[in-house]
């Protein structure tokens, strides 16, 4: 009975207690902020303009049971899988054919950023497409995010989540699926490929992770291709600095996250360029690009600092560092399963099909899509979606 | 009065901290909302929470928030405005009217904190041969200085005012002193050799930890320094690059959050993390690495707001460095001491201080103190200078 009892699927709604918004709230409105930057861009990390006008608009405009409600308006569980209680959303299309799909959020995102993509991917008729382009939905929240439990003891890197996504798959009683992922996301996508479990038949991915291991390899003649060097020199060289922090201290500044939601926010908005001015451009102008509006923002931001899972996120960068170190001079195992990719043009580098090639020379569907950047699916969950519906198209029967 | 004797004055300044922003503090301290404990037993996943509950607690409840105040307003401190930034200054004259007038420059994560304890030994020595008149300066954005509000105030532009903040003082003649960021600031004094500047000492080797190119690697000394570089350019490099290229981000929390900010401070060297670490959880300060000392310098961090403006200095360093990329700077002709302290990041060993400074004067390894040695050994770091000079007298 104990086995029963173990992988028992739960139902999970949340409620988040009145006082614990009204704490968050008065800790924004008491927020000691820095002067002003010494430069116009954001090169010296988020604007303090931005910040305020996230700030004035958190507190008293945004309504802080958005979160509570988005989620809860979804079918969540819970299962224990490896130790760890996995939270996740599991949207079963009308349409019983559909090709089962597990995406993976990545950081600074959780499930939030998918949530749009629900409809047009389970409910593609209502969406522009056609009954054979369905999908039955799982977005789970990677242990350490959102209402996922935190390991509680090492190890819990891309891989073992990967593991852990095909026990997930198969405890639905999924026996044929793909799976899709961009940011963190991409790599546990990508190990799910290379793990081959049993039922996977194909993976999407929208960020080429794999590029930095083999960059001196990677072809640099066209001018894409130095686009794309030249992108990622520069990420390195100037927007590594919350990546370096959180693969190797990920406890030190998870004290910020954990104390300041202002530090919070400011920390999850400074990820790639592209993405910042987006953001800051929906709160300083009121022009949000897609669906990367305020509100969305914020409820990305507000359910990190409620779950109070800032720390424990970061760490997942550290579990990823050692995951590589302990890997170092191993080749991976190539992925099995046919592989589609999209580039999404504001991405923290938009990868050419020969770059894509070299990191996955089995690669089935290349696309690049017109917009949308590192948070594809959240800012573009149409344009998203429709991507998916034909990566996916020729493993489909 | 002219315009120009009011831009160069120099005014007595004390330090007056109001009793409602240290209530403030102790309410944002009690108040921490902690993230769950690191899952390894050592300091590789950053400051454990063990340390910061300790330091927590005695900060909220057994330490004296008048310190720092108290500390400070013992000793003569100035302001001078210099290229447009208000300087403070420490500065205490040694009743010895020969001695030689030294500046000594703080680093990062310290304030003039860290120098209180040199002050005595320096300027009041066995000897009176060996007495200083002692300069500590506040960098730009640290402490009691202002923040710059234009862009440029890397190293070199501190440097210069160092120069002319000696020169007000009417001292024709000086040395100049650096561990960490001050080693920045008088490595570059060294290659502007502003009239005056007779020699410097420094503990730490700016060059070696921005780049290990041409530095043998043969003897065992030199490779274990070279792994030592290595070791902390792969794991303890984050919170250097954030703020080297992200100062205003982490700002955020280092000025609203003040475990944020303790945190951000401890999480330095090993050496030095662990020495802290231990006052607080064990209550077993290492020389004068104490709890209330190492408060007063985060409580001068938060009570003045500099977390973001001392980050910055990071961002203008790295600025410094790009715009200088593939210039070579001008050798460093005049008189250089330096001293291997052995918890420092790397140990530096002669052949490496050597390569880097064709004058070297003097050479010491001493058998204790670390990145803060100035401020966990203040006697031995004392004597150190008073060898280290003792030919330029």
């Amino acid at each position: 009975m104990s086995t029963t009892v173990d992988t028992e699927v739960q139902t999970f709604q949340t409620h988040f207690a009145q006082e614990q918004i009204d704490e968050l709230r008065r800790r924004i409105a008491a927020a000691r902020l820095p002067s002003k930057e010494l430069v116009d861009d954001r090169s010296q990390g988020v604007q303090l303009a931005t910040i305020k006008a996230l700030a004035q608009y958190w507190a008293n405009d945004y309504d802080f049971r958005r979160v509570e409600e988005r989620l809860n308006a979804l079918p969540q569980f819970i299962t224990e899988i490896d130790g760890v209680d996995v939270h996740f959303i599991h949207v079963r299309s009308q349409h019983e054919d559909a090709l089962p799909l597990i995406m993976t959020h990545g950081w600074p995102g959780s499930v939030i950023e998918l949530l749009d993509s629900i409809g047009p991917l389970t409910d593609p008729t209502s969406h522009g497409g056609r009954a054979e382009d369905a999908f039955h939905l799982v977005l789970p929240s990677i242990p350490g995010y959102g209402f996922s439990g935190e390991p509680a003891e090492l190890g819990w890197g891309t891989g073992r989540t990967a593991k852990a996504w095909a026990e997930l798959m198969r405890r639905l009683g999924y026996a044929r699926y793909v799976a899709q992922g961009g940011d963190v996301g991409a790599v546990v996508t990508d190990m799910m490929g290379r793990q081959a479990p049993d039922g996977l038949v194909g993976i999407h991915i929208n960020l080429l992770a794999g590029a930095a291991a083999i960059a001196d390899k990677l072809p640099n003649e066209t001018e894409q291709e130095q686009a794309a060097a030249q992108a990622t020199a520069t990420f390195r060289q100037s927007g590594f600095g919350y990546f370096l922090e959180q693969a190797t201290r990920p406890e030190t500044i998870g004290y910020a996250l954990l104390d300041s939601p202002i530090a919070l926010a400011a920390w999850m908005l400074d990820h790639d360029t592209d993405a910042y001015y987006k953001i800051a451009g929906a709160f300083v102008d009121g022009k949000p690009t897609g669906n990367l509006t305020r509100d969305n923002i914020l409820d990305n931001i507000t359910l990190y600092w409620l779950t109070g899972t800032g720390a424990s996120a970061a760490r997942s960068y550290w579990e990823n560092g050692r995951e590589q170190a302990l890997a170092a001079g191993q080749a991976p195992p190539p992925v099995a399963v046919p592989i589609a990719f999209t580039t999404f043009p504001g991405e923290i580098f938009a990868a050419p099909r020969s770059w894509v090639e070299a990191v996955y020379p089995n690669l089935g569907y290349f696309n690049e899509a017109a917009k949308g950047g590192h948070f594809a699916a959240w800012e573009e969950p149409e344009l998203f979606s429709q991507e998916l519906r034909a990566a996916f198209r020729s493993v489909r029967r | 009065m002219s315009v120009v004797e009011t831009a160069t004055a120099i005014r007595p300044f004390q330090v007056e901290i109001g009793d409602e922003h240290v209530e403030e503090l102790r309410r944002r301290i009690a108040a921490t909302r902690l993230p769950g404990r690191e899952l390894v037993g050592d300091r590789s996943q950053g400051v454990q929470l063990a340390t910061i509950e300790a330091l927590a607690r005695y900060w909220a409840n057994d330490y004296d928030f008048g310190r720092v105040q108290e500390r400070l307003n013992a000793v003569p401190q100035f302001i001078t405005e210099i290229d447009g930034v208000d300087v403070h200054f420490i500065h205490v004259r040694s009743q010895h009217e020969d001695a030689l007038p030294l500046i000594i420059t703080h680093g990062w994560p310290g304030s003039v904190i860290e120098m209180l304890d040199v002050i005595e030994p320096l300027t009041s020595p066995p000897s009176a041969g060996d007495a200083f008149h002692v300069v500590i300066p506040s960098l730009p954005g640290y402490g009691f200085s202002s923040e710059p509000t234009e862009l440029g105030w890397y190293s070199g532009r501190t440097a210069q005012a160092w120069a002319v903040l000696m020169n007000r003082l009417g001292y024709a003649r000086f040395v100049a002193q650096g561990g960490d960021q001050g080693a920045a600031v008088t490595d570059d004094m060294a290659h502007q050799a502003p009239e005056g500047l007779a020699g410097v000492h420094l503990n730490l080797l700016r060059r070696a930890l921005g780049s290990t190119q041409g530095l043998p690697a043969e003897s065992e000394q030199e490779r274990a320094a070279l792994e030592a570089v290595n070791a902390f350019r792969t794991s303890g490099f984050g919170y250097f690059l954030e703020q080297s290229t992200r100062p205003q981000t982490i700002g955020y929390g280092l000025l609203d959050s003040p475990i944020a900010l303790a945190a951000w401070m401890l999480d330095h060297d090993t050496d030095s993390y662990s020495k802290i670490a231990s006052a607080f959880v064990d209550g077993k300060p290492t020389g004068k690495l104490t709890r209330d000392n190492v408060l007063d310098n985060i409580t001068l961090y938060w009570l003045t707001g500099t977390g973001a403006s001392a980050a910055r200095s990071y961002w203008e360093g790295g600025r410094a460095a790009a715009l200088a990329k593939g210039k070579t700077p001008p050798a460093v002709s005049i008189p250089v001491a330096f001293t291997t302290f052995p918890g420092e990041i790397f140990r530096a060993p002669r052949s490496w201080v050597e390569a880097v400074y064709p004058n070297v004067i003097y050479f010491n390894e001493v058998e204790r103190g670390g990145h803060f040695a100035a401020w966990e050994e203040p006697e031995l770091f004392a004597a150190e200078l008073r060898a280290a000079f003792r030919s330029l007298r």
